[in-house]
């Protein structure tokens, strides 16, 4: 089904929408429309994201933007689209993602250690039945240690701040030993210490040529963190590198007038030199 | 402890314990999915089913019985849409006027239909009929190795040490499923885990416990070892493996201890008769749910604020 053709035109991140999901693209969207009421949450989006980069998703509360990830993974419903992960359908490629849903989405006074819920990541290795070996174990340590957690292995999840409960999903992610990483908000409510720690880990990963595609919402950070942008309001709104589709008329465009015209120009001025 | 405690007392506890315990493994699980009522609402639902069900077929069989109990929850999922959206009420209180009703409505057939020649009536419902449950045939602990003796155990032991077992094995089978399922839903199934599949099997196998215990120990018991001891069980450790082996501790304690204690304890305090086995196993698993809450060391955890979030 494949038209190499137009899989070519679409890789140059200029992502022209194309009839088909190019497959050296390590996630790609084609007519996604996500609906939990009457109206659409996504409508009709196209989206081809590049290997070995960061991108972000980007867009204004209720733009759809954690929807669009959780239809694109299957964790949501989709209306209607196509989505391919390395070329093909996402129950084939399961064991080449990891995901990091948003921290508040769940109970963190759920009874677990640290090391539980990095365990968590190892699930697609270890199976159903399968035994938790010493050297899993160790493997989810030192995951813990990537993100500079490791002397919390055991502390009950409900104890770690909001920036050590973030690390200990990313570590549970890296466990995951993925080539596409995809967070929602991963940057939400955390210090700046791990807000450090975080983004040297996603580009340590991207440098070894894995894929990472982050629902972002700081407009300030965009040019320093990402290669990629996809801007999103219900529908798309912009694609492309960074330079290109992260500029003052493509936020206008998406934001509305929920953003002034003083606001699109610091953040212009503030990622500039990044 | 000789042959009148194996002849009264060692069956009826062995199936207590058994309906406490197969309750309260999947309690753990709709507690922490913060589903606790729907083991209650699951209890209350079953009865109309159970009575129709008895109605058409004439016998207690537990198949019949569970196509029934299916049949009312089928039914309650309906009513619940219809009153949620028709009624325009918010659903956890669509949700309670439905189970009232329905156990009401199951209350009224009970009352109006003749089952005499079976151990089906209101007082049942509520409260069992563990105390009857004896094994008659006993002499003693040697007849534990009597066949004729073992033919003759009450049918209601055979059939709640196999939904145990059934409901052991399966929480054993799908542990590493629930666990992720229930902590991060979303994550579980990004991981390709089937968790819509695996919440909808919750709740049968906790119907299947349900209706299993309620044959044997009435609806009161079932109420309380959904809730009463996972919950006091979550306040002694902050591990879920550690937690469901207190839960089952603690189910088990509940039905020896309620047992002894409705049996004997009236008896000491001068009264002549002793009171209900079942009532007495649910108030011992909630005093050990308060005593939990005061002296349990995780205590603490439970309700506590949420570090910014």
């Amino acid at each position: 089904m494949h038209r190499p053709d137009l899989a070519i035109a679409a890789h140059d991140g200029q992502a022209l929408p194309t009839d088909t999901c190019p497959a050296d693209s390590p996630l790609a969207v084609r007519g996604l429309t996500v609906s939990y009421g009457e109206k659409p949450a996504v409508f009709s989006v196209d989206a081809t994201f590049p290997a070995r980069a960061m991108s972000a998703i980007i867009g204004p509360n209720g733009a759809g933007k954690s929807t669009f990830l959780k239809a694109a993974l299957g964790v949501v419903p989709r209306l209607s689209g196509e989505v391919r992960v390395f070329g093909t359908p996402i129950e084939k490629a399961r064991d080449r993602i990891a995901y990091v849903p948003q921290r508040a989405s769940v109970d963190w006074d759920f009874p677990a250690t640290v090391l539980d819920v990095v365990q968590m990541g190892l699930y697609r290795r270890v199976g159903l039945l399968g035994r938790m070996s010493g050297r899993m174990r160790a493997l989810a340590l030192d995951c813990l240690g990537r993100v500079g957690m490791a002397d919390f292995a055991h502390r009950q999840i409900g104890q770690l701040s909001g920036g050590q409960q973030q690390r200990v999903f990313l570590a549970r992610a890296l466990a995951q030993d993925a080539d596409l990483y995809l967070l929602d908000e991963p940057f939400a409510g955390v210090d700046a210490a791990t807000e450090r720690a975080i983004i040297d880990v996603l580009k340590g990963l991207r440098d070894a040529g894995k894929s990472v595609v982050a629902v972002h919402h700081d407009l300030s950070t965009v040019r320093g963190y990402f290669d990629h942008a996809f801007l999103i309001n219900v529908r798309r709104m912009a694609e492309g590198p960074v330079e290109t589709a992260f500029t003052a008329e493509t936020l206008h465009a998406t934001y509305g007038g929920r953003l002034a015209t003083t606001q699109i120009d610091e953040v212009m001025l503030s990622g500039g030199a990044a | 402890m000789g042959a009148e405690f194996v002849q009264f007392s060692l069956t009826p506890i062995l199936i207590g314990m058994f309906a406490a315990i197969a309750c309260a493994l999947p309690g753990n699980f709709l507690i922490l999915r913060r589903q606790a009522l729907i083991g209650d609402a699951i209890s209350h639902v079953v009865l109309p089913g159970i009575v129709v069900a008895f109605l058409l077929t004439g016998t207690v069989a537990a198949i019949p019985m569970m196509i029934g109990a299916a049949a009312a929850a089928i039914v309650a999922v309906i009513l619940i849409e219809a009153v949620r959206r028709l009624g325009r009420i918010e659903p956890g209180a669509a949700m309670g006027v439905v189970f009232t009703t329905l156990f009401a409505a199951g209350v009224l057939l009970l009352e109006q239909s003749d089952t005499s020649a079976v151990h089906l009536d209101v007082e049942h419902a509520l409260m069992g009929n563990l105390e009857s449950l004896i094994w008659l045939r006993a002499t003693g602990w040697e007849s534990l190795l009597d066949p004729a003796a073992l033919a003759a155990l009450p049918p209601e032991l055979g059939r709640m040490a196999v939904v145990c077992a059934l409901i052991v094995a399966l929480t054993a089978i799908f542990w590493r499923w629930l666990k992720i399922a229930t902590f991060d839903e979303g994550f579980a199934q990004a991981l390709g885990i089937p968790a819509a599949g695996l919440g909808f099997g919750l709740v049968v196998t906790a119907a299947i416990a349900a209706v299993a215990a309620f044959d044997a120990v009435g609806s009161i018991i079932v109420i309380a070892m959904f809730i009463c001891p996972p919950a006091a069980a979550r306040l002694m450790t902050n591990r879920l493996e550690v937690q469901v082996l207190w839960s089952v501790a603690f189910a088990a304690l509940s039905a020896v201890l309620g047992y002894v204690l409705a049996g004997y304890g009236p008896l000491w305090f001068g009264a002549a008769n002793a009171v209900s086995a079942a009532g007495m196993i649910a108030t011992v698993s909630g005093v050990i749910l308060g005593l939990a809450c005061l002296y349990a060391p995780h205590r603490a955890r439970i309700g506590a604020a949420r570090e910014d979030a």
